[in-house]
């Protein structure tokens, strides 16, 4: 393979570049690559690209890059996803997830997500303190639903949720004292 | 609510209030969110994407916050109006291309935004004015959990959020905060703190976010990582960082002020007088100009121009908001002369 700029000596240094949240595959001689990060740190604001840059041939060799892997649900083969950087659906997750979760790990430094999750009372919520969380969850719908009710002008209803919400937040503050 | 209307009104963010405001412009918060059965908006037919315009819309029309929000398809704009919203920080540079199932929705106070079908099936965002991403945060998550109820949202419990780019996966979170920081690049130290910012895995973005050079400057730092960290870890992470440029940017005002105050007040107010008495301008002259004038206005030298006229000016000189005024196309050197016009109304009207 050729180098991508120069087009004449060896590419040897394959990287994905980050770019404002677009990646690209760059294969570029050493003589190249050099002149390209000196480029990009002399650039303002732009000192960062070579932070986000991920290399994304290391974990596979090539005889195990699953490139003929196709989403049985949207039709995007791993291939199709190292050539334009994006997946094609939520299901490309699951299917690649073998593939995805050392990538994931190499962009990010994890792959476990510790951050909200959609529903705002799912009962199952991962947390180290489960007894305060879940109530805190509903709290947190019931204090949207009081805010519902003050915009549309149902005082009544909102004395009630506002009453309600007093009381959870007395058990959840028992709860941080036991 | 018409795009003609918004050309006589200020953007929330811009009040130049908050936290920090002679330094931070505004904090923004953006969630990228998909839902399952339907491909990422790239990969999508014409049809799955109308379909997911129909079922966000519907959902968005529900919750509470976004009530007096309208909606608006990117086939029906012209591209005068398109580049209208990118100036006004209500959708991105990429949302202008490629426009046939694209769609953004925002309020009359502008500060929170929704895109439909850009990389995501949905980009919310939340702008804030000065230093304020927690309460810009709290906002943010009121509206995504409303949406949740009616939404199918993709999301694996151990990747989070799926989004189309795995930059993106996880809590789907972009935390950005706009500085002002002006003492750091005349006393040239902005290079070293730049620096110091990508090592720690930030990004530095110019005044109009994605693909945009810094300019006049401002810097946007936001997050990079967006996985193995909850929101408030990341919003405390990005917090901590500009705390610190904000102590620098303060020091380095402060030197500037006791050593060469002279030279200082000389230069704020040469860039006062151009932009009062000038008849042709460049937009790039322009921002550089006001960022000295935002400076001598933070700094108490300027006393009667407040920092609402002057953040009001770097929108309205834009290329796109000059030609809305005039309500025709205009040509680089006619935007030169009306920019010059409109800055000369504004600043010696006060
Ligand atoms: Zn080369
Ligand atoms: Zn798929």
């Amino acid at each position: 393979m050729l180098c991508d700029i120069c087009a004449k000596n060896a590419a040897t240094v394959h990287l994905t570049e980050i770019i404002d949240e677009k990646m690209n595959e760059l294969h570029l001689c050493e003589e190249c690559a050099r002149d390209k990060s000196a480029a990009m740190e002399s650039q303002f604001g732009l000192s960062d690209l070579l932070a986000g840059m991920v290399d994304f041939q290391k974990p596979f060799s090539k005889e195990e890059e699953p490139v003929m892997v196709k989403c049985p649900a949207c039709g995007l083969s791993y291939a199709d996803f190292k050539k334009v950087g994006r997946l094609g659906c939520a299901e490309c997750y699951n299917i690649f997830r073998k593939y995805l979760a050392p990538l994931l790990k190499r962009i990010h430094g994890s792959n476990q997500h510790i951050g909200k999750r959609p529903m705002s009372c799912p009962g199952k919520i991962k947390s180290p303190v489960p007894k305060i969380d879940k109530p805190r969850a509903c709290l947190q719908e019931l204090k949207e639903q009081l805010q519902n009710a003050i915009t549309q002008e149902a005082f009544e209803e909102a004395a009630r949720l506002r009453d309600q919400i007093k009381e959870m937040e007395a058990k959840a503050s028992k709860h941080k004292e036991s | 609510m018409q795009i003609d209307d918004l050309i006589n009104h200020t953007s929330e963010w811009l009040k130049g209030t908050g936290p920090n405001s002679d330094i931070v412009i505004s904090s923004r918060i953006r969630l990228a969110r998909n839902l399952n059965k339907i491909p990422f908006p790239h990969w999508a037919s014409k049809a799955q994407l109308d379909e997911l315009i129909d079922k966000t819309s519907l959902a968005m029309s529900k919750v509470a916050l976004l009530k007096h929000a309208t909606l608006f398809k990117l086939a029906n704009l012209d591209s005068i109006d398109k580049q209208f919203l990118v100036e006004r920080h209500l959708m991105s540079i990429e949302h202008t291309q490629k426009t046939e199932q694209k769609a953004v929705l925002f309020n009359e106070e502008e500060n929170i935004a929704v895109m439909v079908n850009e990389e995501d099936h949905l980009r919310i965002q939340l702008l804030q004015s000065g230093f304020n991403l927690f309460e810009a945060w709290e906002i943010i998550n009121t509206i995504d959990d409303a949406l949740a109820k009616f939404l199918d949202y993709a999301f694996l419990p151990d990747f989070g959020f799926l989004t189309a780019c795995p930059t993106n996966t996880g809590t789907g979170m972009r935390g950005s905060v706009m500085l002002h920081l002006p003492a750091l690049v005349m006393s040239r130290q902005i290079e070293r703190v730049l620096a110091a910012i990508s090592k720690l895995s930030f990004t530095t973005r110019g005044l109009y976010g994605e693909g945009t050079q810094a300019s006049g400057n401002f810097f946007q730092i936001s997050n990079q990582v967006s996985l193995g960290h909850s929101e408030n870890e990341i919003i405390e992470n990005i917090n901590g960082l500009i705390r610190q440029i904000i102590e620098q940017e303060t020091q380095a005002r402060e030197i500037m002020l006791s050593k060469s105050k002279d030279v200082l007040e000389d230069r704020i107010n040469r860039a006062l007088g151009i932009l009062k008495s000038a008849r042709i301008i460049t937009s790039q002259e322009t921002v550089e100009l006001l960022s000295m004038v935002r400076l001598g206005s933070d700094l108490g030298m300027i006393k009667d121009i407040d920092r609402r006229t002057i953040n009001e000016l770097f929108i309205t000189t834009q290329p796109a908001h000059l030609q809305k005024l005039e309500n025709k196309k205009l040509s680089a050197q006619e935007r030169d002369l009306k920019r010059a016009e409109l800055i000369r109304k504004k600043l010696n009207l006060l």
